[in-house]
Order: structure tokens, then sequence, then C-alpha cells
């Protein structure tokens, strides 16, 4: 379970980022975490995680571990896809013991689950945006943590590594897992089982039919928001340039 | 077989051959981590700027090691507090800071009545390791290894992925830390052969190759450390036959294996090392699609 209550984060001395954050999701749920690029959606992760420290308010989280955004990692480092999954045994294992059999039975059983038992040995900076997303999310499956926080896992991935990804998701929610996902697609976030909407603070927290109304969408994205006609489907723009 | 072993025939030669072989073992993975953290301009920045200490040194008539450390912890004082000044910038501060110290070093050098070893100190002396500046570099060598073992999965991950790393285990900033205090110590390790100008090439070069060449981390380390101890050999045969400097001998075989395998890696499209280097530079950009979908 993680609860986040009258949460509100700054880097520094700054002015808040997010502020009026409160929600809590059960265990063996997925959250959709939606708002507009420096919404607060990458510091309310690092708030979950402990990155930095809260102006007001509590977390209650277990365990997390992290999927970041694979385009922050060093693609000319000699790591293959095996190696990178790896990783997620590191923190258990002290550094004169070699990595436990079991821990590499784990990584390879956690390439296999998001379909790259093939590129194992695969060098990390010459697979695509999508596999190298699905490298990361084997690697927190090798950490086996509760908590699970993804910072836009769909961002510059091809639609089939994207449907995989969600279908992966799913099922690490039906294991009892929780689940943290920031995302961009409003439609994508209808399929999950709760909506956090945030813009500087929280905008609406619930089911995707609550939480994603006409209404709070407006509030969420403001002017990057279009309607489109012959219906309430809503559309955020990207702006993003990285 | 003669050319290879008449260069090492006397009890001088073994031991600068010793020496070369330690640096290397000792100095190639450090720059394989130099090369990975973006190090190379701190690793030549301490080498240059440990001058006044290595010219007290010989004042003083002590080995140069112990030059060396006081130099070092100096340089890594100043550079530290101009790097902090954020008006001017690290790189600024640090140049400066730098500059300011090989100038001191100079004119103490230069002085009249200073002892005439401004040259050793510069270009290091290879035939001239003593007993003592073995053991000295042996136990260095043998605590850079010690610490590259000890660190070697919390730098590898603050390398390849430093934003995740605490999560997993690590600890950027101070995995920075002991790269840096490693180069710290491979200077040290290397001053007294190559002296402070030439030993950033043993530093930086031979781990720069080695990424070019090996595709996983562990050989990479490896192949580092071979690099380096052959051009440490092949620089110290050159030295013999063609009498040239022995350090500067060894630092143009370092830099020169560096420059055959660029041309191998970019004659073979860098199949040889992790990612070619086209495509390294080639930094990842996030390719979003505009969102226009209805569903």
């Amino acid at each position: 379970m993680l609860r986040v209550a009258g949460l509100s984060a700054a880097y520094g001395d700054g002015p808040p980022v997010i502020t009026g954050v409160d929600f809590t999701a059960e265990a063996g749920r997925i959250v959709a975490l939606i708002g507009p690029n420096g919404g607060g959606k990458s510091t309310l992760l690092r708030a979950v995680r402990g990155e930095i420290a809260l102006r007001t308010g509590v977390v209650e989280a277990p365990r997390a571990a992290s999927v970041p955004q694979s385009d922050r990692s060093r693609l000319d480092f000699p790591v293959s896809a095996y190696d990178v999954a790896l990783m997620g045994a590191y923190e258990r294992t002290p550094w004169y013991r070699p990595i436990a059999h079991g821990d590499r039975v784990a990584a390879t059983g956690a390439l296999e689950r998001v379909g790259l038992a093939d590129r194992a040995n695969a060098l990390f900076g010459t697979l695509s945006g999508g596999q190298r997303q699905r490298v990361m999310i084997a690697r927190a499956l090798v950490q086996d943590a509760p908590l699970l926080l993804l910072d836009e896992p769909f961002a510059g991935v091809d639609a089939r590594s994207g449907a995989r990804i969600e279908s992966l998701l799913l099922a690490l929610r039906d294991e009892g897992r929780t689940i943290l996902v920031a995302t961009h697609d409003v439609n994508q976030a209808r399929r999950f089982d709760r909506v956090l909407c945030i813009h500087g603070r929280q905008i609406a927290y619930g089911p995707p039919a609550d939480a994603l109304t006409a209404e709070t969408l407006q509030q969420t994205y403001g002017g990057e928001l279009i309607m489109l006609p012959g219906g309430a489907q809503a559309v955020a723009v990207d702006h993003h340039a990285h | 077989m003669s050319w290879l072993t008449d260069p090492f025939a006397t009890g001088l030669q073994q031991r600068a051959l010793l020496e070369v072989l330690l640096l290397g073992a000792a100095c190639g993975p450090l720059g394989v981590w130099i090369a990975s953290f973006r190090q190379a301009y701190a690793a030549e920045s301490m080498a240059h700027a440990m001058l006044p200490g290595l010219v007290l040194a010989s004042f003083a008539g002590v080995p140069l090691v112990a030059g060396a450390a006081g130099g070092v912890l100096l340089a890594a004082g100043l550079v530290g507090v101009a790097g902090r000044d954020e008006r001017i910038g690290a790189d600024t501060g640090v140049a400066i800071a730098v500059t300011g110290l090989f100038g001191a070093g100079t004119v103490l050098a230069l002085a009249s009545d200073a002892p005439a070893r401004l040259q050793e100190v510069l270009f290091g002396d290879l035939l001239g390791a003593g007993d003592g500046d073995l053991v000295a570099a042996a136990g260095l060598a043998a605590l850079i290894a010690a610490g590259l073992l000890a660190f070697h999965r919390r730098l590898a991950l603050a390398a390849f992925d430093s934003a995740s790393a605490r999560g997993l285990g690590g600890d950027p900033g101070r995995a920075a830390l002991v790269v840096l205090v490693l180069i710290a110590l491979g200077t040290l390790v290397a001053v007294q052969g190559l002296g402070n100008l030439l030993v950033v090439a043993l530093l930086v070069a031979p781990g720069a190759a080695a990424l070019q060449l090996a595709r996983r981390l562990v050989a990479a380390l490896l192949v580092a450390a071979g690099l380096a101890c052959a051009a440490g050999v092949a620089g110290l045969v050159a030295s013999y036959h063609l009498d040239l400097a022995a350090g500067a001998s060894v630092a143009g075989c370092a830099v020169a294996l560096y420059a055959v395998s660029t041309i191998r890696s970019s004659a073979t499209g860098g199949s040889g090392g992790a990612v070619s280097r086209s495509k390294a530079s080639r930094w990842p950009i996030s390719s979003k699609p505009v969102r226009t979908r209805s569903r």
C-alpha cells in the first residue's frame, strides 16, 4: 500500500513544485499519474522515493523499485541487457560476495518475462527504446519490491513495446504489487484502476470514470487540452522537448 | 629475441620493468572509470597541480612520492574550493587553481639554489626507481586494486545510470569521490616513473582505448590493464633501442595504442567496442510523438 497525505515538495529553498497531494493506493492497484510537463509528476515520484525532502505531509511507502526513463542512462557504457537486469540484485549483495546464483536466475527470468530472453547478451546501447525500457522493468523485477514507480515508460516507445509493457504492468498488478505510473496518455489512464491528476497540486484522484472528467482534464492540462468533437474524449497535446 | 631481452639485462632495467607493470596494472583499469565518469580533466588537473609538492620534496631530499602526496592533498583542497565558485563555473575555477599551483611549482623549481631535478619531476625517471620507490608503488597499486574491487558494482551503477543509482544501493556523489581519490592514488604511483606531465597519458589513454575495444565492463578493465602494461614494456624497449627518454616513450606508446584502437574501432564501425562512437555521440533524444489519437 502507498499512502501520501498532505504532501508538498520543493527543490531546495524554491517554491513548492507540488502541493496538496493526498491519496492512498492499495496493494494490487495500478495508478496512472497524469499531468502536463512541469506539472510535478517526476517530482512526486522523487518525493515518494524519498529523494527530496518533503515541505509538508507524509509518505508511507513500502520498499520501492523505480523504472526511470531509459534515455537517462549511458548508452555507451559496456553492459548487456542481462548485466543491467542483474543490477537489481546489487543492493542486497555485499561488495565482497559474488552475485548469488538465485539472483542470476532471477535476472534471466525477468528478461524472459519482459520478452527479451533472446536479447540477454545484446549490449544495452544497441537495443531499441522500447527494449531498453523493458530491460529497466526487468531490473525492477529483480529488485522484487512491492511498490513499482515508473516515470513515463511509454514515452518514445513503439506501439508494440507499449502494449507489451502495459500488459506486463497489469500482470504485476494482479500479483498484488502497487504500481504508480506516470503517463501522457489519457486514454491509457482510463484502462488503469485509479487516476491521479496533478498540475502543481492534486486536481483529482479516483477511479478513471470519476477522476477523468472534462472539468478535471481542463484543470490538469489547461491550454494544452484539445476537446475532440463527438464525445467526451479529450487529448493532451504534448509539447515535450527534452 | 635479444632485442626484447637486452633492454632488461641489468637490475636497474628490471626494476624499471617491474615499475611499469605495477603502473599498468593499477592505472589501466582506473582509466576505464576515469573515461566513464568523464574525469580526465580532473586527472590532468591533479597531476599538474602537485608540482609544488614535488619540487619541495626534491628540495628536502625526500622521496618524490612523499612530496606528491602533499602536493595532491593541497591541489585537491584548492581545486575543491575553486570549483565551488559558481560565478565563474567549476572548470574555470579549477583551471585557475591548477595553473596557479603549476606556476608556483615552476618558480620554486627554477630558483637558483634548486636541486637539478626539475626534469625528473616533470618527466619522471623510470630507470631511477629504487627499492623504496618500488615498494611504495606496489603498496599504492594494491590499494587502487582493492578500491576498484570493493567499489566495482557501485561505480558501475553510478556510471551507467546515476539518476537511479541510489535506489539500487549506489550513491553517485560518493562514487565520483571514490574515483577522484583513486585518481589521486594513481597519480602518486605513476609520478616517480612518468613525472607530473606524462602521468596523465597512462591514466587516461589505455582506459579510453579499452572502452573502444571491449564489449563488456570486466573485459574492458582487463584489456585496459593489458594495454597499459604493454605500453610500459614497449616504451622501455623503444627507449633502449632508440635512445629515447623512458617515461616519454611509455607515454607515447600509450597514446599510440589509443590511436590504433580508435582507427580500428572506426574502421570496423565500432563493432568492437560497446557502441560505436558515432552512435554514442548521437546522444539519446526522447522522441515522444505528438498525441492526436482519439482513443
